[in-house]
């Protein structure tokens, strides 16, 4: 599976899921700067977290308008797969190729833990591998986590099938609305998620659980 | 209109934190009246915080040197040794003054400026730890400064994109009107690749590089050199503003810079920004520098050449550039869109020169800045000691369980997870142990192999014997290092303390730093980098000595790790160093009974050394995978925190010892270890062997740490009182 992780000024889980890709993959992901107009052709494109410009403006909002992510919402709507975690996922609500917003964490501090993930949907190219309503273990590090959306958009998620990942036993870490983790597009080819995968996955973290998500990917390529 | 030849007045002067002596030094110095740019200058060098001129006579008597140290004190930041041609460099600096006029920035500012003293180096970041102390919980300003400064430390580290793997935090009322913020930061970087800031070739460009210059900061080394009065909101101007996206950018920018040969040398600017770095690269290299300040970039208008010398404005660097190399390495600073701007140049003539608007505003002798600073052999008493108790003032308790739960749920004993929640533990992926345990534990990336760090210091026993309390401090950071199996190699020091010009206070810290060296030479445990923060004061009070710790071990073979969580039930549990009776300045004394009182535990560092080394050889072994030391609150706290760790309690035997004295005696060189039954027959006999006396005292299992008959402590019990604490106390509950 041959993958591109997007970095941009204040990128900072690049190296995290550089190492993730390839400890899963085998392959070696290509780094592309935020300026290059036009991405390699590749399985899986990769916005990664971080504090792109700072979290100034609004989280993701400066990154949303670079050169690269006009060539990423092309790839995605070819169909190309893309994963947006953290940074990521909020740099993907605010380009548009997901709904709703990620607001400050209700409690208004950042949050650095362990939290439970409950697998929503697992018929997905990122959660096959995953038993559908299977538990996981999953660190979270945001300020920004708070998933929102207005009740069209999410009667639309929950009946459609787009929550993938909703936190599970009580450990929603930020307020987000229907303990949503992580969403996906219509065509299902593009998911944002809060918690981040890419730090579970060798026992040095403690657990491998976050395997899963990019053996899904390298899965659903090979069928 | 600036003007730079202004009348010097006796209290332009002390405006300028000199004192009169000190000013006909500078005259005798330069010969003529300074100009005030120049006053300015020589006010940013010679001010406490940057000269030394209190300490450097006793600094000079710790032990610094090892086998594996590759730059001792007088860099930006120490270099070790740790196999295979790499090297970690770490250092702890203390940002107390802003932190407590500013919470937030000042907190911010300390994080950004220690990891530019990492990268400056060359070494990319890889970890950060803090110490933090706070005046009493129902003190007015605390909950502020707690919320702040936590915010602020998390603020910087986590956008930064450093793990925060530990630290401590602590509330005393001596703290009240001085809260202290000492922020560690430790980085990678091959042998071959360390980068210096003293200056080499004449004629060469002097490189400004990074954030933009402002008005921020102006004066705060000065600030950071004095008490605190009741005009302190008046010196929030002198408190810095951090931005870690830009610090980001500028840590990338120099890596990147430094691979493509551009530098010759390099320093960030931290304290007394451009005046301090540029005398530093130009008298380590015993070369002049000359500076053209209409080509610093500038954030605000109209700045004056004295602002622009004494701003503290956040995330800059200047460097000596090789010229061959300047397109490419201007290149590198556009990609992060950073400034680069040629200001200025070296040159032979020792002169630090200062050109502004096309006229020079400052012509001062460059070595003399630095090596003529004052320096003072200030008069000092030896320290008030407390007296030792009497083991008849101690008294007891009816149940040590029910104890145990309170003294759980006290202010310092409760769970900081409130705090380090905050801080991104995790980032770079290379975490093997977060906070919560006695070390935190980051992996060399590539490689096996990982660093173990711990924050210490004991500031009531510093407070009660400053010469035990010093030497304490070193020895349960070393504890600690070991304790997760580390290999201690050395260790970096932030030296807090009140007014030098008291004798007291002074005493505290002459006496302080012998124990510190004592400590060191005993456990082959030399200082490798540091800070002093002096005027730790307000209104004439100053703070309990606080000279923290933060010791750095190496783990060959992180697998080997050993972490505080009982693991399996059945486990047996043993006390390396055995039982101990010293309940003087215990947490049990103080937060069951609401006394301060008596002397420290001594420390037997022969002892410290034998016990520790026994412990490491177990863990190295991979005999024994469950250890915590013992500090405050004894044998009971220790088992309380595995028993959490691991969730699953222990049931204890204590013989016919007190309870109360066994369960929280304080005694030092001490350690948990939980095995595995059928090995403990060869430990016990390889102790033996060692000298190392051990005893058995109790069996993983059950729900609850177990006294029998002297009571018993449930785990959900120790658990809310432990998790309640500080959720409530920040909420407003407690």
């Amino acid at each position: 599976m041959r993958s591109a992780v997007v970095l941009f000024p204040g990128s900072n889980r690049d190296h995290d899921m550089v190492k993730a890709l390839h400890s899963v993959t085998g392959v070696e992901p290509t780094v592309v700067w935020h300026q290059d107009a036009s991405l390699p052709d590749v399985d899986l494109i990769v916005l990664p977290g971080g504090f792109s410009y700072g979290d100034y403006l609004r989280c993701g909002a400066i990154a949303a308008r670079s050169p690269a992510m006009l060539d990423v919402a092309k790839k995605a709507k070819a169909g190309v797969r893309v994963l947006g975690v953290c940074n990521g996922f909020q740099i993907l609500t605010e380009a548009g190729l997901l709904p709703g917003a990620l607001m400050r964490n209700a409690h208004l501090r950042f949050v650095c833990k362990e939290v439970k993930l409950e697998v929503t949907n697992n018929d997905t190219d990122f959660t096959r591998a995953y038993a559908k309503g299977q538990v996981i273990r999953c660190p979270v590090a945001h300020h920004d986590g708070n998933y929102f959306a207005d009740p069209e958009t999410l009667a639309r998620l929950e009946g459609e099938g787009r929550v993938a990942f909703r936190y599970a036993e009580g450990t929603n870490p930020n307020g987000s609305i229907n303990d949503i983790a992580g969403i996906l597009n219509e065509e299902g080819n593009v998911l944002g998620m809060m918690p981040h995968p890419e730090n579970l996955i060798e026992a040095l973290h403690g657990g491998l659980d976050g395997r899963g998500l990019f053996e899904s990917v390298a899965t659903s390529l090979a069928a | 209109m600036f003007q730079n030849d202004i009348e010097i007045t006796p209290d332009l002067i002390s405006r300028h934190g000199l004192k009169p002596d000190e000013y006909d030094r500078i005259l005798q110095l330069i010969g003529r009246k300074p100009t005030l740019t120049e006053l300015g200058i020589f006010s940013a060098m010679w001010n406490e915080h940057c000269s030394y001129k209190s300490s450097k006579k006793w600094l000079k008597t710790l032990p610094t040197k090892g086998d594996k140290v590759i730059i001792g004190p007088g860099e930006n930041a120490g270099v070790i040794d740790i196999g295979d041609g790499d090297v970690a460099i770490f250092k702890m600096e203390s940002h107390n003054h802003p932190s407590y006029i500013e919470p937030y920035q000042g907190a911010t500012t300390g994080v950004g400026g220690i990891l530019r003293d990492v990268f400056t180096m060359g070494a990319r970041p890889i970890a950060a730890m803090n110490s933090l102390s706070f005046g009493e919980p129902d003190h007015p300003k605390t909950r502020h400064l707690v919320a702040g400064v936590v915010a602020g430390v998390g603020g910087y580290g986590n956008s930064f994109g450093v793990p925060t793997v530990g630290g401590e935090v602590r509330f005393h009322a001596r703290y009240n009107g001085n809260c202290l913020v000492n922020a560690f930061a430790l980085g990678i970087a091959r042998r071959d690749g360390i980068f210096l800031s003293e200056a080499k070739g004449v004629g060469l460009p002097v490189v400004y590089l990074g954030a933009k210059t402002g008005r921020d900061g102006v004066g705060g080394a000065t600030m950071a050199s004095a008490e605190f009065d009741d005009t302190i909101e008046e010196k929030r101007p002198t408190v810095q503003v951090g931005d870690p996206f830009t610090e980001k950018r500028l840590l990338e920018a120099c890596l990147e810079l430094m691979k493509t040969g551009a530098v010759v040398a390099i320093q960030d600017m931290g304290a007394a920004g451009l005046t301090c770095s540029a005398v530093e690269m130009g008298a380590k290299g015993n070369l002049g520098i000359r500076l053209d300040l209409d080509r610093v970039p500038q954030r605000e208008e109209d700045m004056t050449p004295y602002e622009m010398m004494l701003s503290e404005s956040q995330e800059r660097m200047l460097m000596v550039l090789e010229p061959s190399k300047e397109k490419e390495a201007e290149a590198v600073f556009r990609k992060w869109e950073l400034d680069f701007a040629v200001c200025g140049e070296t040159t032979d003539d020792l002169r630090f020169r200062i050109i502004w608007q096309g006229k020079e505003v400052a012509d001062l002798p460059i070595k003399e800045l630095g090596d003529e600073a004052p320096e003072y052999d200030r008069p000092w008493v030896e320290p008030r000691k407390a007296a030792p108790l009497p083991d008849d003032a101690i008294p007891a308790v009816n149940d040590v369980g029910a104890a145990l739960v309170r003294l759980m749920g006290a202010p310092d004993q409760a769970s900081r997870a409130w705090v380090y929640e905050q801080y991104d533990c995790l980032v770079q992926g290379n975490s093997a142990q977060i906070p919560g345990g006695d070390a935190g534990v980051v992996r060399v990336e590539g490689t096996g192999k990982a660093l173990a760090m711990s924050a210490d210091v004991t500031p009531r026993y510093c407070d009660a014997d400053p010469f035990e309390g010093g030497k304490q401090a070193v020895a349960e950071s070393w504890r600690n290092v070991t304790a997760v199996g580390g290999d201690p190699i050395a260790l970096t020091d932030n030296l807090n303390f009140g007014n030098p010009e008291k004798p007291e206070a002074m005493g505290q810290f002459v006496r302080a730093l012998q124990g510190i060296a004592d400590a060191c030479r005993a456990l082959n445990f030399p200082i490798v980098s540091g800070n002093v923060s002096l005027y730790n004061e307000t209104n004439g009070e100053g703070i309990l000595p606080s000279p923290t710790i933060v010791g750095v071990g190496l783990l060959p073979d992180v697998t080997k790790m050993a972490t505080i969580a009982f693991k399996a039930d059945g486990d047996e549990v043993f006390l390396v160093g055995g039982h101990g009776s010293h309940l003087g300045q215990s947490v049990y004394l103080r937060d069951l009974h609401g006394r301060e009182e008596g002397a420290p535990p001594p420390v037997d560092l022969a002892l410290e050394k034998k016990n520790g080394d026994f412990v490491r050889g177990l863990i190295a072994s991979g005999r024994v995978s469950t250890c915590h030391d013992l500090s405050d609150g004894g044998l009971g706290v220790a088992l309380a925190e595995m028993a959490m760790a691991g969730q699953r309690g222990v049931r204890v035997e204590l013989g016919g010892l007190d309870p109360h004295v066994a369960v929280f005696a304080e005694d030092q060189a001490r350690y948990l270890i939980a095995v595995r039954p059928a090995e403990s027959a060869a430990i016990l006999a390889d102790a033996a062997k060692a000298g190392v006396k051990v005893e058995r005292v109790g069996t993983v299992g059950g729900d609850a740490v177990d006294f029998g008959p002297a009571g018993k402590a449930p785990i959900a019990d120790i658990k809310a009182a432990f998790d309640g604490w500080f959720p409530a106390f920040m909420g407003g509950k407690a």
